[in-house]
């Protein structure tokens, strides 16, 4: 199989970024998940990204449902105000923290019965709306916190650990959330952390909603014969879309590659998305064919990885507000109460 | 003609008998929904609020587009009492579907205009009829059927206004507010009611019954419904994110703050400092409002019953991990989708403690339209303040009717934010702070903003347990401290909701107790207990909850006090039951849930025969009232000894 990034650079780590601040400057409370779970090592990549983009901690936003994807906002970012709330209701907090205050960077972790069942209505509408924020499903395809029931995106075929077979076809909420105008849809793999730091980072550039589904084994509940969701059968049926670089705004592109292999996007904050073809060359672009490339994996068994599609254009919901630039939050009074003329004016008129 | 006939003996009748009624009469259009008959009955009741007769107009309509059967009520009352009145003094027959059971309705030497196919003159002979042929005048009114139908209802104006003798230069300056000064509109709508008026001068006997004549009451008063005075003061409070989905009867709420805000919110550039979103549903629009409180907004939603209901997790959450936000409930019949176009106070209970675990809200009450605009600044300091979801609790009748009301005045505070740390604070205190950490005693705790700039500014909102520093927490003692601050907390609280509204006078045995648009009723009860059985009763006007010292103290010194309220269950009176212990043997329920809005007449029948009683075996006594009283003694239940009930019918 091919490598799942694109070497940039010369590779090395950096210890200390542009904000002079250190890696576990960025990092979080102690995990309180199974040792060696899918979502600990997206947590790490969490860090990670924001650590590199040096992106300021305090000017983002950890927003979370019910479950246990939803309790890693406490193990990342610590300088971050968090926020765990209701049982597939993320979306409508963020919703109105952004409103609150759109300078924030918001990020939200749920799993796959956050967002599948419970969630799926809200999941939906804030993709539609285009709400900016980083939304990361971090996709076991069980229920881990009550013990390992399936979930709606559980394979078909696939085996819990007490023997029951899952008889229904499952959701996918990349392909959801292409046919719902999503400009920025990606599937990562929580065993390629390389390629999740590279998808996460292009996901902080966007300017919009990233839908990020992650699968992320369940050690204790679905890592076992039968499962399709554990390490063993996700790393054998891993299909690669392309390999993906990512040039922050204020780096030169210093890649090299033949010409006519590489997509360059360029995205909302200046940044560039490189994306190298594999077999075949791939418009991320393109809604159809997101679609038609994720249904033809999902009926090879694949598990198909990367950006999945990609329009950095699109605008989001709280541009087309009209609000002012400032937080609506932290507004002084006498922006927020009209003068006593407006007043008489409405109440002459009631007259 | 024979109706004419039956009328002028009637109206001989009545006119040998009294002396007209002036500027004191209800009038009852019943019309089909979705004919337009909304702008001619703005006109009508404009015009009589202009000659400076205290007005008030109800629209009953069904929870259909059109096609179904629509009343609406105008009450004109010198002595400004514009709670409903039952009794129907002038009848407007418009619809064929309840032509018969109108005119049965009302009350003998009522007077009765009609279409002239609905042949009412048949119905009843001691009715003062008025037959008018609508679908004839308005005939060569225009030559488009749709506009016709609305111009026939522009006709009854001018019938109505020359039989009571409503100035007809008033309907001119109604209709030029009613249609903003569209010319065409009005022409073809000042032909209608000149065709009316014409009519009724050549045609219909003249009736010296009830009169309308100019006074001065209404002077410099203003004419709003609950709602829009809602969204006004909300947007004088400072309101920044605001979020809703449709539902009767709130959907105004909010739609006539993206109204107002338009012409007041928009800073000089052109750009919005407010933000308003039509939520996908009830959960959404509240988790919206408490993401929106959690990151520093002034916020709020408007819902009903069922919106409420979806809200009760997230109204939990808001409570436990102490996240602002308001939350307007605009009462309509339940449960279920009950009576969507009527109105109760039924939510009561729900609001009160909406949530699973122990939680227990500040509701705020308002009975005006004034004091929506009120309540809408104060629930917005509230929630801020106490860092906590605040209800306010409004009806259909007071959101969505017409109600007349001194101007709104311009609030002289300013906006209060509540117990926010900045970063600069948070440098002096070098970073040391506990979310929820009581420093000051009064339950209250200190909370920063996300985006503040400081490496120790941040917290972990949870709504599981957590300890003073927002650490995940299942420890026994994190979790009692925490739920016992919050009950401090709402003790804290009953220092700054709003007081009672208290009159007491002397002598008094009897006291009142109701709160919201109960109080248009009750106080006219109060006038006629006064007036015709010179009985002088107090009255307690409860506006919030937590209930304050002053409701104790009111209860300790009457003797008996009758709770007013609109549900079946005497909701407000079984919580006070439990707030004030041994007093409760003094307590009474008189309860009106037809979906109609509470009658003065009602409750005066009501207080009377539990008055009449002599002894009293049963501490708490139970009248449901409608609009007729029947007596009967009903056991409750076997087990218990009988209660006294007296239950109302049609």
């Amino acid at each position: 199989m091919a490598e799942s990034t694109l070497k940039i650079g010369t590779g090395e780590a950096i210890k200390e970024n542009r904000l002079g601040l250190k890696a576990t400057d960025y990092q979080g409370g102690k995990s309180t998940l199974c040792a060696a779970c899918g979502h600990d090592a997206v947590s790490n990549q969490i860090v990670r990204a924001f650590f590199e983009m040096s992106v300021k901690a305090e000017k983002v936003a950890k927003f979370s449902g019910i479950g246990c994807s939803s309790k890693t906002p406490a193990y990342f970012l610590q300088r971050s105000h968090g926020f765990n709330s209701v049982h597939g209701r993320m979306p409508a907090v963020a919703t109105g923290a952004m409103l609150a205050n759109h300078s924030l960077k918001a990020i939200g972790v749920s799993g796959d019965g956050d967002t599948a069942s419970i969630g799926l209505g809200q999941f939906m509408h804030l993709v539609r709306r285009n709400i900016p924020i980083i939304y990361i499903i971090e996709n076991n395809g069980v229920y881990g916190l009550t013990k390992g029931q399936f979930s709606a995106t559980a394979d078909e075929g696939s085996k819990l650990k007490t023997g029951v077979i899952n008889d229904m076809p499952p959701m996918d909420l990349c392909a959801l959330a292409v046919q719902l105008g999503c400009g920025f849809v990606a599937r990562g793999f929580a065993g390629d952390p390389k390629q999740m730091v590279n998808i996460l980072k292009a996901a902080i550039a966007h300017d919009g909603t990233c839908v990020i589904d992650v699968i992320s084994p369940c050690v204790t509940f679905n890592n076992h014969e039968g499962s399709t969701k554990g390490y063993t059968y996700s790393k054998e049926h891993q299909e690669l879309l392309h390999q993906i670089g990512f040039v922050p705004e204020y780096e030169e592109i210093t890649v090299d590659y033949e010409p006519g292999t590489v997509r360059e996007v360029t995205m909302h904050d200046g940044s560039t998305i490189l994306l190298k073809k594999l077999e075949e060359d791939y418009d991320p672009s393109v809604p159809i064919e997101a679609l038609q490339r994720l249904h033809r994996a999902a009926d090879a068994g694949q598990m198909l990885t990367g950006i999945v599609h990609l329009r950095p254009e699109k605008k989001n919901f709280l541009s087309l507000l009209n609000i002012v630039d400032e937080p609506l939050a932290t507004l002084p009074l006498e922006r927020v109460r009209p003068p006593k003329e407006k007043l008489e004016k409405i109440m002459r008129d009631l007259m | 003609m024979s109706g004419t006939l039956i009328a002028a003996e009637v109206a001989e009748a009545v006119d040998r008998e009294t002396e007209p009624i002036v500027n004191d009469l209800t009038i009852h259009v019943a019309t089909v929904n979705g004919s337009g008959s909304q702008s001619s009955n703005n006109v009508l009741m404009r015009s009589i609020f202009q000659m400076g007769v205290p007005v008030s107009g109800k629209n009953m309509f069904p929870s259909n587009i059109a096609g179904l059967p629509t009343w609406f009520t105008i009450r004109a009352n010198k002595d400004g009492w514009i709670g409903r009145k039952k009794e129907v003094d002038l009848m407007v027959c418009m619809n064929a579907q309840t032509a018969r059971e109108d005119v049965e309705a009302l009350p003998s030497g009522a007077l009765c205009i009609y279409d002239a196919p609905l042949n009412c003159k048949t119905i009843r002979n001691d009715i003062l009829f008025f037959e008018v042929p609508f679908a004839k005048l308005a005939a060569d009114l225009s030559e488009d059927s749709k506009l016709r139908k609305l111009l026939t209802n522009m006709v009854y104006v001018g019938i109505v206004a020359e039989l009571l003798g409503i100035d007809r230069g008033e309907l001119l300056t109604a209709l030029d507010k009613q249609f903003k000064g569209k010319q065409k509109a009005i022409n073809a709508n000042v032909a209608a009611i000149d065709k009316g008026i014409g009519y009724a001068k050549e045609n219909l006997p003249s009736q010296n019954r009830w009169r309308v004549e100019r006074m001065n009451a209404t002077e410099g008063k203003i004419i709003i419904d609950g709602n829009a005075a809602a969204a006004i003061g909300s947007i004088f409070g400072g309101v920044t994110v605001v979020t809703w989905y449709p539902i009767t009867p709130s959907s105004s709420l909010c739609e006539s703050i993206i109204e107002y805000a338009k012409q007041t919110r928009i800073d000089e550039d052109g750009r919005a400092t407010f933000a308003v979103v039509q939520a996908e549903d009830e959960l959404a629009a509240v988790g919206m409002v408490l993401g929106a409180g959690w990151a520093g907004a002034r916020s709020m939603t408007s819902t009903a019953g069922p919106g409420i209901s979806l809200m009760a997790e997230f109204v939990g959450l808001g409570y436990f991990a102490e996240l602002p936000g308001v939350i307007w409930d605009i009462q309509r019949v339940g449960p279920s989708t009950g009576l969507p176009t009527r109105t109760a106070q039924g939510d009561v209970n729900q609001v009160a403690y909406l949530s699973h675990g122990d939680t227990q809200h500040i509701v705020l009450i308002p009975s005006s339209v004034a004091e929506c605009f009120d309540f809408a600044i104060e629930a917005l300091d509230l929630a801020e303040e106490f860092q906590t979801p605040v209800f306010v609790l409004s009806d259909l009748d007071l959101g969505m009717n017409n109600w007349m009301s001194d101007p709104f005045e311009y609030p002289t505070k300013p906006i209060k934010r509540g117990k926010v740390l900045t970063a600069e604070k948070l440098t002096e205190l070098e970073g040391k702070w506990g979310r929820y950490d009581d420093v000051d005693g009064d339950g209250i705790p200190w909370r920063t903003l996300p985006g503040t700039d400081h490496p120790f500014a941040s917290y972990f909102t949870r709504g599981s347990g957590h300890d003073t520093q927002a650490r995940y927490s299942e420890r026994p003692q994190d979790y009692k401290d925490t739920v016992d601050r919050l009950a401090k907390k709402y003790e804290t609280a009953k220092l700054f909701v709003p007081k009672p509204v208290v009159d007491i006078r002397d002598g008094a045995k009897i006291g009142f107790l109701a709160y919201g648009t109960t109080t248009w009723a009750l106080e006219e009860s109060r006038d006629q207990l006064r007036r015709e059985r010179g009985v002088e009763t107090s009255y307690f006007r409860l506006r919030a909850l937590p209930f304050t010292e002053e409701l104790n103290d009111f209860i300790a010194t009457h003797d008996r006090v009758y709770i007013v309220e609109q549900n079946r269950d005497g909701q407000m009176a079984d919580m006070i039951r439990l707030h004030v212990g041994e007093d409760q043997r003094k307590l009474r329920k008189i309860l009106h849930y037809t979906g109609l809005p509470c009658d003065a007449r009602t409750i005066t029948d009501a207080v009377l025969k539990m008055e009449s009683t002599v002894e009293l075996p049963e501490p708490l006594l139970l009248v449901r009232a409608d609009a007729k009283l029947t007596a009967g003694t009903v056991p409750l239940n076997s087990n218990a000894a009988p209660q006294r009930e007296v239950r109302a019918e049609d």
